[in-house]
């Protein structure tokens, strides 16, 4: 992601979601992961996760550390159908969104 | 530069800067409207696939879903056409028109980025300067330019509507 010029540098989250915490859910399958690139402002992209999926400023900030720093952040799991309707909700906004397995 | 006030983001565009941003989405919109090159990284970029190791099940999710984005993407370009001036202004965006603007300056981004190769690690200040030195008349050099003015623009319009 390309850096906000006026963002500060925060350290990156000691942990959010994971592809494992999803792993045990038999009710969500599936996920919606979203990947880095080098075009997207990160205050954009915290801006895009509070708008659709309603996470507040400060968990909306984590995903995208996550994005920034590890190259990719679950933002949502359940049903495929779900996934792939949020996936398509991103794409719009222009991230790099996939649907997975959980 | 967008500023905030009570219900609306406002900014106001000399005509140079109204001109760049009507050429730039024009070119977008000619892309969303003609068919879709899939070869083109610009267009596997702006419509990517859902399944990243599936291929033959993104392009078959695709034939449901993407005619849906294509609109989307076409409406938010259209909104930030219709409410810049084409000779520049005062520009007064309510909260859904905002929006529009900035996912209509991501896909121009988007777009700008991968004709530029504008990675991770572009200093964008150092790539306009080495493209000026090399050639100031370079469309590389313009382009950085216009990339340059966008993500200043974005920046500034979502601190506007977020900050």
């Amino acid at each position: 992601m390309a850096p906000a010029e006026t963002a500060a540098r925060v350290a990156p989250a000691e942990r959010t979601e994971t592809l494992a915490d999803h792993r045990s859910l038999p009710d969500r399958p599936w996920v919606t992961v979203v990947w880095n690139d080098p075009v997207n402002l990160m205050s954009y992209v915290t801006w895009v996760f509070q708008k659709l999926f309603g996470f507040s400023r400060d968990k909306a900030e984590l995903l995208m550390l996550d994005v920034h720093h590890k190259g990719r952040a679950i933002v949502s799991s359940g049903m495929r159908e779900r996934m792939e309707h949020d996936a398509a909700q991103l794409h719009a906004y222009g991230l790099w969104a996939t649907v997975d397995r959980a | 530069m967008f500023t905030r006030t009570s219900d609306s983001c406002v900014a106001r565009f000399g005509e140079a800067e109204a001109t760049v941003l009507h050429a730039v989405l024009a070119d977008l919109v000619a892309l969303l409207a003609e068919d879709l090159d899939r070869t083109d990284p610009v267009v596997a970029r702006l419509f990517p696939d859902t399944y990243r190791e599936d291929p033959a099940g993104s392009a078959e999710l695709r034939r449901y879903t993407e005619d849906d984005l294509r609109s989307a993407k076409l409406e938010a370009a259209m909104t930030l056409l219709d409410t810049l001036p084409q000779t520049g202004g005062q520009v007064s965006l309510g909260e859904e028109q905002a929006a529009a603007w900035l996912r209509a300056l991501t896909d121009v981004r988007l777009t700008l980025g991968l004709r530029l190769d504008i990675t991770d690690d572009t200093d964008l200040i150092a790539a306009i300067d080495d493209a000026v030195l090399s050639d100031p008349m370079s469309p590389r050099a313009g382009q950085l330019s216009v990339y340059a003015y966008l993500t200043f623009l974005q920046e500034s319009l979502i601190a506007a509507l977020a900050g």
